[in-house]
């Protein structure tokens, strides 16, 4: 069975702050990152689908000890982003001091750009989404 | 499905910088669970063996392999289990598994890991392995923020305040060094206070060092026989009665579910089932402390405290000795040493000695202890259960 949406496609259109999920025609989820079948209900019958890039900070952390590599990188700050059409996902929150980021982010909109990782000698190039606050 | 019964353990002490190798880490406490065991090398039949880093941290695969013919066992059949922090109970799992089908008799099973030669840097590349390369680690993921993604999100649903939390995931640290004292494998033995938590340096947001394991070097082994081989071997085998494991996938892919990991209640709900026991029925519980609040959110899922409680249970001492259930008293990964292979493997050999009441000289002797629970977990959220007893 084909890969409707490799990481390849996915990754290039986040480069483009292009946000494509996967919408399931058996139960109408929506799944983001991509994956082979539905996140939800594990169907097939998957169309690519652009979703807002919208959502709300469900948690967060600022980190001060940085992987090899990304040490010039520290302090950042990493969400988790609960999006409109449902997914979570990963990122990073990038229009606020990192040292000032409280509990208070907790449930603010925020919208989706992206920043590119160059890679590092074990995994390559990605784009990751980058979020700023909604206002 | 035979009855299958722990009959030898070993374990060497945890560390920095060990001047072993991790084969020759793993052959030691090999060689002690084998001469618990009353066998010789040539008795084994297979071997299980968890081990995660070893291509990074000493250039070396296979660690099994030259760990069989490292102790004279006459080359047979040795596989290596890779589940991040969970390996060694994965390992033994699957060790089980072979006795009770009936296809092995005497195997061994355990794990190990030379970490610190990696130093902190390319130790927290490599840890940051077992998240998503796709989805995480291109946003600087790490296991510290992992857990302290969690601990933000687990203050939020249950509304405890940051505040509050924070002195709560300091109890579960200041208990593990407590006991970590006790125990002479554990890679350290200093007490700590509240307050040394809430100073140390802050690694990431609300993780402080003290709410953080150590890296660190060392080796577990236990010996496995079928219930009648294990009889004529020693007086008192320790029987595994349940096990069970279950997978998740990155942390964002297990959306509302979180600041609770669903792969721990499946795979405890199987261990328990399989057992015939509930969690009020166990007496010593050793579980994935890698982050102090992983404690908390462990002891919720397998069925000790009602979710968002198990703070004030740490800080009420219902998880030391003669609380309501006793938790870590091995020092757990945070005083006692976490190399990532073999953890699951001491966390068996540490029940093990409990149910077998070997622990009274060390003065950490849960009395009478008579099942016991182990709880490993690797990644974003593979998580193995074992069940032992007594009898």
């Amino acid at each position: 069975m084909e890969y409707k949406l490799p990481f390849k496609e996915y990754n290039k259109a986040l480069r483009r702050n292009k946000l494509m999920g996967l919408k399931c025609n058996k139960c109408g989820a929506v799944t983001c990152p991509p994956m082979m079948v539905c996140n939800e209900c594990s169907g097939t019958d998957l169309d690519i689908v652009q979703l807002t890039g919208n959502g709300k900070i469900v948690t967060f952390t600022t980190t001060n000890v940085a992987p090899e590599g990304r040490q010039n990188e520290v302090p950042y700050t990493i969400v988790l982003v609960e999006l409109n059409e449902g997914p979570w996902i990963m990122g990073n929150l990038v229009d606020m001091d990192p040292t000032t980021v409280t509990m208070d982010v907790i449930g603010k909109e925020v919208k989706l750009g992206n920043r590119v990782f160059p890679g590092d000698k074990y995994s390559g190039s990605a784009a990751r989404p980058a979020f700023s606050f909604d206002s | 499905m035979r009855r299958v019964a722990v009959v030898g353990i070993g374990h060497t002490k945890f560390c920095f910088n060990s001047p072993l190798t991790s084969v020759e880490m793993l052959s030691e406490a090999a060689m002690d669970a084998i001469n618990e065991s009353n066998i010789a090398p040539k008795d084994i039949q297979a071997a299980f063996i968890g081990n995660v880093l070893g291509d990074f941290s000493e250039g070396q695969g296979m660690v099994q392999s030259y760990f069989i013919n490292d102790i004279g066992c006459d080359q047979i059949p040795a596989s290596r289990f890779e589940g991040a922090c969970a390996s060694g109970t994965m390992a033994i799992r699957d060790a089980y598994m072979w006795v009770a089908s009936g296809y092995y008799d005497i195997v061994i099973a355990g794990g190990t890991e030379r970490a610190t030669a990696m130093g902190t840097s390319l130790a927290t590349r490599t840890f940051a392995m077992f998240g998503d390369s796709r989805w995480e680690f291109p946003s600087g993921f790490t296991f510290p923020a992992a857990f302290a993604l969690l601990a933000h999100l687990y203050s939020d649903r249950y509304g405890i305040p940051m505040k509050k939390l924070k002195e709560q995931m300091a109890a579960v640290s200041v208990q593990s060094h407590q006991y970590g004292m006790k125990n002479p494998n554990a890679q350290f033995h200093e007490e700590i206070t509240i307050d040394d938590v809430l100073k140390s340096f802050m690694v990431t947001t609300p993780l402080q060092l003290h709410d953080c394991c150590p890296f660190s070097d060392g080796a577990a082994a236990v010996v496995l026989a079928s219930e009648e081989v294990a009889k004529k071997l020693i007086d008192k085998p320790i029987y595994i009665k349940g096990i069970g494991q279950a997978s998740s996938p990155q942390l964002a892919g297990q959306r509302k579910f979180l600041p609770r990991l669903r792969a721990r209640e499946l795979a405890s709900q199987q261990a328990y089932s399989m057992a015939g026991v509930r969690p009020e029925d166990i007496d010593i519980c050793e579980l994935h402390d890698c982050f102090s609040i992983a404690s908390l959110i462990a002891a919720e899922s397998l069925g000790f405290f009602e979710f968002g409680k198990a703070g004030e249970a740490w800080e009420k001492g219902e998880t030391k000795i003669g609380g309501k259930i006793p938790i870590n008293i091995s020092g757990g990964l945070k005083s006692k040493g976490h190399p990532i292979g073999a953890t699951g493997a001491s966390q068996v050999y540490e029940v093990t000695r409990q149910l077998r009441g070997q622990m009274v000289d060390q003065g950490r002797q849960v009395e009478g202890a008579k099942l016991g629970l182990v709880d490993t977990l690797g990644g974003d959220g593979v998580i193995v259960n074992l069940i032992l007893s007594a009898n």
